[in-house]
């Protein structure tokens, strides 16, 4: 329903987009992610209608939105701040864009009223909205975008201004809005954590460009580059040389550590000789004393370098060689005393070989 | 030893208060003395005040100062407004100076500048005169009261009304400028009360039969300061103070309506 073609835009010498090309389909909560800077709410201004592109389209349903002014675009925005207006109340802030579109007064009161109850707010309407809190304030700010049905809502970092556990209730909620009311939702983070949790499909932006572009899960197991590996959750990067390769298996050397033999997935595709990147997510690794290495494993020795306790989790940093650490997740799931280790503990680390996922290094 | 400096600054404060509010307090109390003589306390009367609204003259200095503060602070609430944002949002540099240097000038500068300007154009000497020249340094507060809630406000607020479906029109009627009102008449209240003061600038371009209230008690005084002086001082004092705290409030409460 939303197309994106080929837009780029300079801000004087500072390349904000280069060249964006995607598309977005009707219903779908689709996530651009990406650290500061990296064109993500530029790109989302530009569908809003503040920013025009120096080149490209973006066609809505078909038709090219560029030139429209905000107020024609059928495209709704959440703004970061709320942008919810002062001087007026909770119902007339809601009541705004059905006022602009002419509904009638009866039909405006029906409809805010209906509004206040899809976000669980019923009571509000009378508030101003320096008398909310801020998650009953992002929700007028929900509801206010959402009233007069738009295709497409934008949402630009809503949930950032927000405390830990109020932003895991609004994650859930914007999921079962989305689902309730069927309108595509494009919604721009730069935490990771976030788009996981919300989106259909993320694509993961840097330096003006989209790096990939894929469902949370593939994001996540199969990161294409350094940078979205990294980006993406706590990644374990360790370089390689191919020293053998079939369609289905490689085997590595990992420098300073040693062989390992790694299974490909579909779309990799590496020749003898070619260095990687060899990319393990810390959970994957099994880490004991002793180890009874499984069919399909590797394991490495090492000693502890650094421990962090997390409550349910404990994170073990393991050199394996000469300033080579490796990350590895315990769950701390049982009091087996005999699973804890120390800052200088020898331990051993196994991961399987289908745990690992290949980057290609140009 | 804190305690020490404490008090010192107690008394120096006090010090400053009394030589600031002693010589208003003093017209203040005159204006009921029952005594044609600004010399010793006779007793309570009321009558300056009733002469006051016997004499024409001050009648009509009277009427021509409220016809020329309303006036001037009306035109400087339109162009001190649009002077005010744009100030905040086009950020051009000479744009500032040229607004406020009417208000930094000295009087005298401006009123004798305004004077030949005036003869120049061939502009009579009269009401006109005056609310032009008022209007002139009057714009500047305006523009300052409005600078000031500009920056304070969200500009997410203006493409968010415009998101929702404004034009350029209804998002400046609908949310700039009930946002900016409170600025705008608090500026206007502190021009009303800088017009109904104003003695410089008017002394230069006031012609005959545009006499101010200022001008008015200054040919008063030239003769003798009479409890009639006081009595009008006292008013004067009365409105403006009125129109400070009134201005102030909306500057308040200006501040409280924002996130």
């Amino acid at each position: 329903m939303l197309e994106i073609r080929g837009i780029s835009k300079k801000f004087g010498d500072f390349e904000a987009l280069k060249g964006v090309d995607l598309h977005i389909g009707a219903g779908e909560f689709f996530t651009l992610l990406g650290p500061s800077g990296c064109g993500k709410t530029t790109l989302l201004r530009m569908i809003a209608g503040f920013e025009a592109p120096d080149s490209g389209e973006i066609l809505l349903e078909g038709k090219d939105m560029v030139g429209t002014p905000p107020e024609q675009r059928p495209v709704h925005t959440v703004f970061q701040n709320y942008a919810l207006f002062p001087h007026m109340t909770v119902a007339q802030n809601i009541a705004f864009p059905l006022q602009m579109a002419r509904v009638q007064a009866d039909e405006i009161d029906a409809r805010v009223q209906q509004a206040l109850d899809n976000v669980h707010l019923p009571d509000k309407a009378g508030a101003y909205p320096a008398a909310l809190s801020g998650g009953q304030r992002q929700r007028i700010a929900i509801a206010r975008a959402l009233v007069k049905r738009p295709r497409l809502l934008l949402l630009d970092e809503p949930l950032s201004a927000l405390d830990a556990k109020m932003r895991e209730q609004m994650q859930i909620e914007l999921i079962n809005l989305q689902k309730e009311v069927g309108i595509t939702f494009i919604y721009v983070t730069h935490d990771q954590g976030e788009a996981l949790a919300l989106s259909h499909r993320i694509a993961v932006m840097n330096q003006g460009k989209i790096a990939q572009l894929d469902q949370p899960a593939q994001l996540y197991n199969h990161p294409n580059s350094r940078f979205v590996a990294d980006f993406i959750g706590q990644c374990n990067l360790l370089e390689a040389t191919v020293t053998d390769s079939d369609r289905h298996h490689a085997d590595l050397e990992l420098h300073h550590i040693g062989p390992v033999r790694v299974s490909l997935a579909p779309a990799v595709t590496v020749t003898k000789g070619q260095r990687c990147l060899l990319t393990l997510r810390p959970e994957k690794i099994r880490i004991a004393r002793n180890l009874h290495a499984l069919v399909d494993e590797t394991h490495f020795c090492g000693k502890i370098h650094d421990t962090l306790y997390l409550g349910d989790v404990t994170v073990y940093k393991v050199e394996l060689a000469q300033g080579i650490l490796l990350e590895a997740l315990l769950a701390n799931s049982g009091n087996h005393a005999s699973e804890r280790f120390a800052v200088g503990d020898s331990v051993e680390v196994a991961w399987n070989s289908s745990a690992g996922h290949l980057i290609a290094e140009p | 030893m804190a305690r020490g400096r404490m008090n010192w600054l107690k008394l120096f404060s006090t010090a400053v208060f009394v030589f600031l509010y002693l010589p208003l307090l003093i017209v203040v109390v005159y204006s009921f003395n029952d005594s044609k003589l600004n010399a010793e306390w006779v007793g309570f009367t009321l009558k300056w005040y009733g002469v006051l609204f016997d004499d024409t003259e001050m009648l009509t200095a009277a009427r021509n100062s409220l016809l020329i503060a309303t006036f001037s602070a009306a035109v400087a609430a339109l162009l001190g407004t649009l002077a005010g944002m744009a100030m905040s949002r086009l950020r051009l540099r000479l744009l500032p100076a040229l607004v406020l240097a009417p208000v930094a000038m000295p009087d005298i500068l401006l009123g004798v500048s305004l004077l030949i300007l005036f003869i120049m154009l061939n502009i009579s000497l009269g009401l006109v005169s005056v609310i032009l020249a008022h209007i002139t340094f009057c714009i500047g507060y305006v523009a300052l009261s409005v600078q000031a809630r500009m920056g304070s406000m969200d500009d997410s607020l203006i493409e968010a009304a415009r998101d929702l479906g404004a034009s350029p029109w209804q998002a400046f009627s609908r949310i700039t400028l009930p946002l900016l009102a409170p600025g705008i008449i608090a500026g206007a209240l502190m021009a009303f009360t800088l017009s109904i003061d104003d003695f410089v600038v008017t002394f230069f371009t006031a012609g005959v039969g545009s006499s101010t209230l200022p001008l008015q008690i200054y040919s008063m005084v030239k003769i003798a300061v009479t409890p009639e002086v006081n009595a009008i001082s006292t008013l004067l004092m009365v409105v403006t103070l009125l129109l400070v705290t009134l201005a102030s409030r909306f500057n308040k409460h200006a501040l409280r309506g924002t996130i």
